[in-house]
Parts: structure tokens; C-alpha cells; sequence
């Protein structure tokens, strides 16, 4: 592949070809340990003013990054940059730019790529720690495990749950991430990922949608099938630089059955969604780890791989979507459950969060909520899509008990990965 | 010279591959560059570390409008305006009129100049007011600069500010921990200015860290009032009510000078240079960053069918009543000066005393049924 990419890459090609190549993980995991040590040893950026005249006001703020950006932080860091110049500043500007609400607690810090994860750790690892309910990345690892086979009970009754979808995001090793990416590199990771796309069959085999060419009618298609994403808004992403060179190099690529789609480019180099109609988790799910297996082999055909360690799992953009990066849902209609004072336990027991139906940050319609697994790291795939099976059969229940009339109980707290 | 690790890393990709997509823009930027520009740009930057992609991405990120021309690209510091001259010299001519690389700007600040002024009939004439902007020597721009050095233009500020006397004596608000009753008495006075929505402005990296390092100033008679640290270093702001324009322009020009003598004596004096005038983060400010103007009732004539090019021919623009990208409301319309660069402070403010002194006039013939035809005037 004759491009300006393979000189910048060949270290990290190298290390795909040896994969492929069936070297063993221990291998693998030393050649990853060589490049960590050479990321650490990163160019000192020169500062125009000491740590302490720069340090940023976060009195009134209440999110991850300023419950632990100390002063002592700050000066250890801020004169560092990642081997392709992103430095302390770039990472937590959404933070301080955002300052957050009492209620809600934001992450507040990106990573403009994967060495940001090494050599910011010292803010990084604290800051996973508290997101991720206590996963201590510098003592604990994260297992990873795409074996739909092993889900259970994954048939939700359809007379309550009305939609089933599992996300999420992976990042193509060796470009940057969002916040950070050249132009150069966006379009490389459309390339990448476009190319590989076109490789799937079968049920799987789909089409690529680009933003910046897509017709009119093609537009409205995708809207109407609640696929096309829009330009982010919301600052906690415009902060931190992910919607510049709107729409160059961003796209949608789905399979002609319109059950698995990939967004490129958006907050992620990809997030990956497996969705239907319906109750039926179990058919998302085994179609959202074999798309994916399939997606990852095709790119490791061509000598690209996915940012993952076992650390941190699949590395991504925010610290919050560390691990899994999973988020599997259903919308499903609890009009007399939510009106119980004890919803909210339940979910937090059942270790389950609840969202509108128009995603994050958006009120519920008509009784019907997306429900959700709350946590990323620290568990597999398997294991989190297995909560939330559990979890929604649990609430599904209490939901025809209260019509009728029968009271419901709050279940025991799940215990985590502690 | 600071190493911009992140440029260097960029050059590794080629040209073709790093190059932005304007084909759907309309901006002056867009305009004006083509492979060959960036090619030769792309490998330098200022000695504060900012980048050709920097000066550009405010323009990439907003294709803009068929109707409404923005500039699309801005300084970083002062520097920007030399090192990027082959993308901003043609940006700056098309902008300004066809100003040219080796025209030079007269400055005149003599307020004793200007001829009227003091008798725009206050029946049309709701309010008078001219602002500019002005750079500090040795620090970096809005978009660029770090917190310490916002800080320390914050800190030079209040301390040239804090020494007016007589008329110019006043207060600073710094929006961090302004309370709620002196932020509604600014908003009620006009004078708040808000973090900037704007994405012409935020895309360029000028609302970063808000409100750190932000305030207000105004003089104890409200007439006088500096922005600091919002799209530039400083804007400075005379305004009353009323169309004695004159008196607005001398309290301008005079309190322009006293804060000028007080940041010299600091060793931070204004940015300028005899090319380019006074130089401000957006091209478009550069020369005067004077912008003089009326609220007018012009009901009738902003109806008429030659509304428009009477305000080409003045060199003058309409906005609306609440600043850039509003609209007017009631018939009321901000009137200003449309140059910036390439004539004087003097030659500006006396195009909007004359011009709007025409205007009312024409306004009360429409009023009287009679024709404005014999008045229009000839192109200036």
C-alpha cells in the first residue's frame, strides 16, 4: 500500500503482521510494553509560563478531571506532549470549558490518542478509577470476550420491550483519535475502514453513505431510518476539537438489512451498532460480536489493528468508554415502574441506567425508556449484556406485577468486578 | 522558537492528503487558498508555535453563507500577519477593498478633526457610540493564548485601567465571581458581553477556559467601557445616548490615548505597525478596528428600493439592534462605518456623522410623501 502512511506506521504494521503472524499474546504484549516505554519518552513541549500562572480555575466545577487535576498533577505534566504533540491542555480543555452540573458528573478530559492513556496516567488512571466504580488500571486487568453463545435468556417479552441494540466504538491503531486527528489521518481511517466494509457478505453486506457526498434523498432515508448522526453540538465534544472539518472524512456505512451499522468518524474513529426491532438481544448480540470479528479481520488483512490492551481494553476517545465500550439497550415501556419511587434503586441495583428514547441527555416519551448497562470496564461483553438481559427481565416483571396490583420488590445490589 | 511538535508531526502527510475540503465554501479564506499557499504555508509557524491549519480552521469548519462573506481565517499573534502573508496580504485585499501588500494606513486619533457631529437630531438618533479594538504587545491572541498569559493581559489591564481620573474613573468586573446583582445591572446597562456562541468565533479556540481571565471595565458615568479579553485583547467602547456623535469620538480618542500611555509605560504597548494599522485577531478589524455607529429610525427609508445601495454608496452597513447577524426591530437600525483599513479614525467616524445626517434628512422627506431621488448621493 503505496501511501504517505506506511513510513509513519511501520512500527505499529509491524506489530499486526506479527499477530498475524500468530505470535502469542505474551509476544505481543512485550512488543506493546517497548512501544508504552518509547510513547513515555515524548517530546517536552516548551511553555511560555510556569505550571502554576497557567494552572486553570476549577472552583466551581464538578466533573472527573477537576476532582483530580491537582496543582502537582498539573506541573508534572503540562510541559509533556504524546509522541504526535498532544499535550495536558488539548486533554482537558472539554473538562475546563464544561464545568458541569451538581448533579451530573461528566468526565471532563479526553485522549487525543492511545499513548494520552500512558502518558497522562498519572491524571488518566485516577480519573478511570473514579468513572469506572474503583478499576485501578495500574493494578487490574480487563477481560474481553465476544462469545454470543454464552448469553442466556436473551429473548425479551415484545409486548414491553420494543427495540433491542448493542454499540460500540474501536479505534484504528496508529491514527489519531478525534480530538487530535490531522485531516490526513480522518481520511485514513475512512479508507481503512471503508475498504474493509466493503469485505463483509451475506447478511452482513452493506453500503457506505459519506457526508460529504451523500444526495438529498439518501439523506432523508437515513434519517428516517434514525441512522444519520449530526454534527456534534453538544460542547462537551466541540470543546475538545472532535467536530472540526465537518463533514470531510465523516460517514455511515449499513448493511442492506439495515441491522448493523458503522459510524465513522464521529466521536470515534468507529462505533459499531447491532440493532432490531423487537426483544430479540440474544440475534443483536451474536450479529454485533460476528460483525465485529469479521470487521477486525479484514482490517488485520491489510496490516491495521484495533487499539486495545489488556489494561483498558478497546481504547477509545473518552475515558468513560474504556473496556467494552459496550452499551447495550432496549427501549421498553415501564409507564407504571417509573412512576415507582423505587425505580431508580432498582436500576442502580441492577447495575442499569435509564435514558429517553432520544438517547443521552433526553427525556423519556410516553412511559417508554432506554435502559441500559451502567458500566464499561472491568467486565466482558458477555457479562454486561448479560446484566442487562437480567436486569430488563427483572423490570419487565416488576412492571406486570404492579398492573396487577401486586407490590414489587428491590433486588440486591449486583456486586461488580470488586 | 517553540517547537510545534503536533506541525511537525503533520508534515509526515502528504499535501494532497492534509489539504481541506472548501469545495461548498464561501469565505474570503476559501477564496484565496489553493494547494500551492498551503504547500508553502504548511511547514511554518510563528514563534509562539501557531500554524497555518490554526489561522484556517475557524474558516474550514464554516463553509458560510452565499449572501454574507466572512473572512474565514485568523491571527494567532502578531506574527501570524508575517508569516502567513501569502495566504493573508490576498485575504486583507479582497476584504479591504483591493488594499495592497505595500499600501500603508494613516492613523489620526485627533478628534478636534472631525467637522459636525454634534447635531444628529436625537428624534431618529436614538444612541451614539464607536468602538475599537486594541492588541498588547508581546502576548499571544485570543485564539492562541494559554491562561497565564490571558491572566497576565487581564492583571496589565486592570492595573492601566485602575489609574483614569475625572471622567475615565472606574470599575472592573471580572466575570469570575461577579455577583447576580452586578451582572444584572450590566446587562441592563448593555455593556455584559456573553461567552462567545458564535462558531465563527468558538471554532477559532476563543471562548477557551471561560470566563478565566475576562471582565469588564466602565468609567462611573457609563460612558466609557473596555472589554477585556473577549474576540480581542481589549475592545474599547464610548457610547451614549443621544446623537452627539463629536462628544462620543472625543471621549474615544481621548481615553484611547490615556490607556495607551499607561501600557507604553508597562513596556506593552498597542500592536501596530504602518502597514496594517492597529492589528487585531480578525483580519477584518485590522487598520482602525474602528466601528462607529448610530441606532436610527429609519422606518421608511430601510423600506425604500434604494436602501441598500444609498448605504454602498456611504460606505456604510446596516445591522440589527442587537449587534452583528441580528435583526432590526421597529424600523431601529444600527448604522456604521463598513471600512476598517486603508482610511483614518477621523475619515470613518466623519462618514457615519455625514451619512446618517443624509439619512435622517431623506427619512423625513419619505415622511412628507416627497421623493428622495435628487438625494441620493454619489459613490464615495
Amino acid at each position: 500500500m503505496a501511501s504517505s502512511f506506511s513510513r509513519v506506521l511501520s512500527s505499529r504494521r509491524h506489530l499486526g503482521l506479527l499477530s498475524l503472524a500468530g505470535a502469542g499474546s505474551v509476544t505481543a504484549a512485550f512488543l506493546l510494553h517497548q512501544q508504552r516505554d518509547r510513547a513515555v519518552s515524548a517530546e517536552a513541549v516548551r511553555r511560555r509560563y510556569p505550571a502554576s500562572a497557567d494552572y486553570p480555575d476549577l472552583r466551581k466545577h464538578n466533573n472527573c478531571m477537576a476532582s483530580h487535576l491537582t496543582p502537582a498533577i498539573y506541573a508534572k505534566l503540562c510541559d509533556k506532549s504524546t509522541p504526535n504533540g498532544y499535550t495536558l491542555d488539548q486533554a482537558i480543555q472539554t473538562g475546563v470549558d464544561n464545568p458541569g452540573h451538581p448533579f451530573i458528573k461528566t468526565v471532563g478530559m479526553v485522549a487525543g490518542d492511545e499513548e494520552s492513556y500512558e502518558v497522562f496516567a498519572d491524571l488518566l488512571d485516577p480519573v478511570i478509577k473514579e468513572r469506572h466504580n474503583g478499576y485501578d488500571p495500574r493494578t487490574m486487568t480487563h477481560p474481553t470476550d465476544l462469545d454470543s453463545s454464552k448469553l442466556t435468556s436473551g429473548m425479551f417479552d415484545e409486548k414491553y420491550v420494543l427495540s433491542s441494540r448493542v454499540r460500540t466504538g474501536r479505534s484504528i491503531r496508529g491514527l489519531s483519535l478525534p480530538p487530535a486527528c490531522t485531516r490526513a489521518e480522518r481520511r485514513e481511517v475512512e479508507r481503512v475502514v471503508v475498504e474493509a466494509l466493503s469485505g463483509l457478505k451475506e447478511d452482513l453486506a452493506g453500503k457506505y453513505y459519506s457526508l460529504t457526498q451523500m444526495t438529498e434523498k439518501e439523506q432523508q432515508q437515513l434519517i428516517d431510518d434514525h441512522f444519520l448522526f449530526d454534527k456534534p453540538v453538544s460542547p462537551l465534544l466541540t470543546c475538545a476539537g472532535m467536530a472540526r472539518d465537518w463533514p470531510d472524512a465523516r460517514g455511515i456505512w449499513h448493511n442492506n438489512e439495515k441491522t448493523f451499522l458503522i459510524w465513522v468518524n464521529e466521536e470515534d474513529h468507529t462505533r459499531v451498532i447491532s440493532m432490531e426491532k423487537g426483544g430479540n438481544m440474544k440475534r443483536v448480540f451474536e450479529r454485533f460480536c460476528r460483525g465485529l470479528k469479521e470487521v477486525e479481520h479484514l482490517i488485520q488483512e491489510r496490516g491495521w489493528e484495533f487499539m486495545w490492551n489488556e489494561r483498558l481494553g478497546y481504547i477509545l476517545t473518552c475515558p468513560s468508554n474504556l473496556g467494552t465500550g459496550l452499551r447495550a439497550g432496549v427501549h421498553v415501556k415501564l409507564p407504571l415502574l417509573s412512576k415507582d419511587p423505587r425505580f431508580n434503586k432498582i436500576l442502580d441495583n441492577l447495575r442499569l441506567q435509564k435514558r429517553g428514547t432520544g438517547g443521552v441527555d433526553t427525556a423519556a416519551v410516553g412511559g417508554i425508556f432506554d435502559i441500559s448497562n451502567l458500566d464499561r470496564l472491568g467486565q466482558s461483553e458477555v457479562q454486561l449484556v448479560q446484566t442487562v438481559v437480567d436486569g430488563v427481565n427483572y423490570l419487565v416483571e416488576c412492571e406486570k406485577r404492579l398492573e396487577k396490583g401486586q407490590d414489587i420488590k428491590v433486588p440486591p445490589p449486583i456486586k461488580t468486578f470488586k | 522558537m517553540a517547537k510545534n511538535c503536533h506541525n511537525d508531526y503533520k508534515m509526515k502527510f502528504s499535501l494532497d492528503d492534509e489539504y481541506p475540503d472548501l469545495s461548498l465554501h464561501n469565505n474570503h479564506m476559501a477564496k484565496v487558498l489553493n494547494k500551492e499557499i498551503y504547500g508553502k504555508l504548511r511547514g511554518k509557524s510563528t514563534p509562539s508555535g501557531f500554524t497555518l491549519d490554526d489561522v484556517i480552521q475557524t474558516g474550514v469548519d464554516n463553509p458560510g453563507h452565499p449572501f454574507i462573506m466572512t473572512v474565514g481565517c485568523v491571527a494567532g499573534d502578531e506574527e501570524s500577519y508575517e508569516v502567513f502573508k501569502d495566504l493573508l496580504d490576498p485575504v486583507i485585499s479582497d476584504r479591504h477593498g483591493g488594499y495592497k501588500p505595500t499600501d500603508k494606513h494613516k492613523t489620526d486619533l485627533n478628534f478636534e478633526n472631525l467637522k459636525g457631529g454634534d447635531d444628529l437630531d436625537p428624534n431618529y438618533v436614538l444612541s451614539s457610540r464607536v468602538r475599537t479594538g486594541r492588541s498588547i504587545k508581546g502576548f499571544t491572541l485570543p485564539p492562541h493564548n494559554s491562561r497565564g498569559e490571558r491572566r497576565a493581559i487581564e492583571k496589565l489591564s486592570i492595573e492601566a485601567l485602575s489609574s483614569l481620573e475625572g471622567e475615565f474613573k472606574g470599575k472592573y468586573y471580572p466575570l469570575t465571581g461577579m455577583t447576580d446583582a452586578e451582572q444584572e445591572q450590566l446587562i441592563a446597562d448593555h455593556f455584559l458581553f456573553d461567552k462567545p456562541v458564535s462558531p465563527l468565533l468558538t471554532c477559532a479556540g476563543m471562548a477557551r477556559d471561560w470566563p478565566d481571565g475576562r471582565g469588564i471595565w466602565h468609567n462611573d458615568n457609563k460612558t466609557f467601557l473596555v472589554w477585556v479579553n473577549e474576540e480581542d485583547h481589549l475592545r474599547v467602547i464610548s457610547m451614549q445616548k443621544g446623537g452627539n456623535m463629536k462628544e462620543v469620538f472625543r471621549r474615544f480618542c481621548v481615553g484611547l490615548q490615556k490607556i495607551e500611555e499607561i501600557f507604553k509605560k508597562h513596556n506593552h504597548g498597542f500592536m501596530w505597525n504602518e502597514h496594517l494599522g492597529y492589528i487585531l485577531t480578525c483580519p477584518s478589524n485590522l487598520g482602525t478596528g474602528l466601528r462607529g455607529g448610530v441606532h436610527v429610525k429609519l422606518p421608511k427609508l430601510s423600506t425604500h428600493a434604494k436602501f441598500e445601495e444609498i448605504l454602498t454608496r456611504l460606505r456604510l452597513q446596516k445591522r440589527g439592534t442587537g449587534g452583528v447577524d441580528t435583526a432590526s426591530v421597529g424600523g431601529v437600525f444600527d448604522i456604521s462605518n463598513a471600512d476598517r483599513l486603508g482610511s483614518s479614525e477621523v475619515y470613518q467616524v466623519q462618514l457615519v456623522v455625514d451619512g446618517v445626517k443624509l439619512m435622517v434628512e431623506m427619512e423625513k422627506k419619505l415622511e412628507k410623501g416627497e421623493s428622495i431621488d435628487g438625494m441620493i448621493p454619489a459613490q464615495k
